[in-house]
């Protein structure tokens, strides 16, 4: 009995770990002193200051729209590389396995110096758009990584049963293939997602001035003590909270009704 | 549907100009000098042979080497524990513990150690331990998930199975289910060790900037300095040391497996 309360505690320890600079953070975003420290006592000020900080108000939007756009982009390619891979000799799988890698174990930094120096070398000027490239980039391997495993599972005498049966190659992909390998498309997408997201080494190297993301925003105000990061943070605390409660309570409350309907 | 691995070919391509040549043009960056109008770039190993003649910049890579090193080791020795006992908690409140561990990872990495900061300042530990605090703040959780998940994919017959044929629990754990885990450990070291070497964003926001390590070597010689050729000198000979000491590690799992 004593064992399960010390498991319990020490759990209730790596919470508290993980959760505390959280709760200061939001805790100290209704601050009215522009301190970090000293409690001085409720106000929206640093919230009122957020929201009328245009580059604040830019790289909310600048991350949001990078990483909707990397998302999409790098799901569709890989998708379609990956089923490509299925079909293709031993050695294109192992090329492309061992070239995916690269940016997956390099350190980031070496995949961003390497972006950077790349960009530099054709004179390509970097901003918008060398950041969406270079996000989209080391998307894709991990988008291919979450497909893979799900193809290596799939029936590949189900797609020839489905020519057999009259479809064309184009409808046993959409038939077929695409439904059943769906799962890992959908964690594909959210790992690179939140790998975008949560992106600060690669960006900071492959964007150029005036375009900022949360990451690099944030990295760039550290100098003085700013407040209203405290605040930008709660935001982002408080947007994640929702969709995640959305993705997990939902299905779980649809699984409950599905097993009480099941019951009855 | 053997002509969908024409799909491929573009990636080939796309691969080979954006993933592989960024890596060619470091290697010809920290082996090339910018040279004047005559020669406009000149092969040298100038750059390396400056890395290994002063002792500071072997000294900082010693520095990265060892927070990595411990990073992961304290990682591993918090979050053993933790994903085990998480793995014996009801399958419910095994989601649950799971979805904690994994939450804060999905707020911005830049948002989480900025909140340390306000907290730190009100310690009197040294840079060194804020860095560490960081370190293991942000990495943790790889941790954690990788050895949550070998274990959970454990069978979960052996334990009782061990205790059948005479052993206690400890010798149950050490005998059945720590080997059983080292692949979740190792990975957990891929995840955490790799990034952690060249890390720089927290030892400059909650050292202070006192505690450099390679990564910020890196990004002054890149970003303030604009020694492009030096600093794709040390990013090499960084990521030549990583290889080594993953080669290792890999080693050892699989000499563990052998026995």
């Amino acid at each position: 009995m004593k064992h399960k309360t010390l498991k319990k505690l020490y759990l209730a320890l790596i919470i508290l770990f993980f959760y505390l600079p959280i709760v200061y953070v939001v805790f100290f975003s209704f601050n009215s002193a522009r301190s970090l420290t000293n409690f001085a006592g409720f106000s929206l000020r640093w919230y009122q200051k957020m929201f009328r900080t245009r580059s604040m108000m830019e790289s909310i939007y600048y991350s949001l729209v990078i990483a909707v756009i990397a998302t999409a982009v790098s799901t569709v390619a890989g998708t379609i590389v990956s089923i490509g891979l299925s079909k293709s000799h031993r050695l294109v799988k192992q090329i492309v396995t061992q070239v995916d890698n690269l940016p997956m174990l390099n350190p980031d930094i070496v995949t961003a110096i390497g972006l950077m120096l790349f960009f530099s070398t054709l004179s390509i000027p970097t901003g918008f758009w060398t950041l969406l490239l270079a996000h989209i980039i080391f998307c894709i391997p991990y988008v291919i990584l979450s497909i893979m495993p799900k193809l290596r599972q799939l029936d590949d005498n189900l797609a020839e049963a489905a020519l057999d049966l009259g479809c064309t190659p184009m409808q046993a992909l959409y038939k077929v293939i695409l439904p059943q390998i769906k799962e890992g498309i959908v964690s594909g997408a959210l790992v690179a997602f939140t790998m975008s997201f949560d992106d600060f080494v690669i960006s900071y190297f492959t964007t150029g001035p005036g375009i900022n993301n949360i990451s690099t925003y944030v990295y760039s105000t550290t100098k003085r003590i700013n407040p209203s990061v405290n605040a930008l943070s709660t935001l982002i605390v408080i947007g994640i909270t929702i969709v995640l409660v959305f993705a997990n309570v939902i299905p779980m409350l649809r699984e409950r009704r599905r097993n009480r309907e099941k019951a009855a | 549907m053997k002509s969908f691995k024409r799909l491929v070919y573009p990636y080939l391509i796309w691969a080979a100009i954006l993933i592989v040549l960024p890596m060619l043009i470091i290697v010809f960056y920290a082996f090339t000098t910018q040279g004047n109008e005559v020669i406009p770039v000149k092969f040298t190993l100038e750059s390396f042979v400056r890395f290994f003649s002063d002792p500071i910049f072997a000294e900082v890579l010693w520095r990265s080497l060892k927070l990595a090193f411990f990073t992961t080791l304290i990682c591993i020795l918090i979050g053993y524990p933790a994903a085990y006992f998480i793995s014996q908690l009801k399958p419910d409140s095994q989601q649950v513990m799971v979805l904690i561990v994994t939450l804060p990872q999905l707020i911005n990495m830049l948002v989480r150690t900025y909140a340390w900061r306000g907290i730190l300042l009100n310690t009197s530990f040294s840079p060194e331990l804020k860095v560490y605090v960081g370190m293991v703040y942000n990495f943790l959780p790889y941790m954690i998930l990788q050895i949550y998940t070998s274990l959970s994919k454990m069978d979960p017959s052996l334990v009782p199975a061990a205790h059948d044929l005479g052993c206690d629990d400890t010798m149950a754990f050490l005998k059945v289910t720590l080997p059983l885990s080292v692949p979740g450990i190792i990975s957990g070291i891929t995840l955490v060790f790799l990034p952690a070497v060249s890390s720089f964003f927290i030892p400059k926001l909650l050292g202070g900037g006192s505690f450099v390590l390679v990564g910020n070597l890196i990004e002054n010689y890149f970003v303030t300095t604009g020694d492009w050729n030096f600093g794709s000198a040390i990013s090499l000979i960084m990521t030549i040391v990583i290889l080594i000491s993953m080669y290792f590690t890999k080693k050892f799992d699989y000499d563990k497996e052998a026995v």
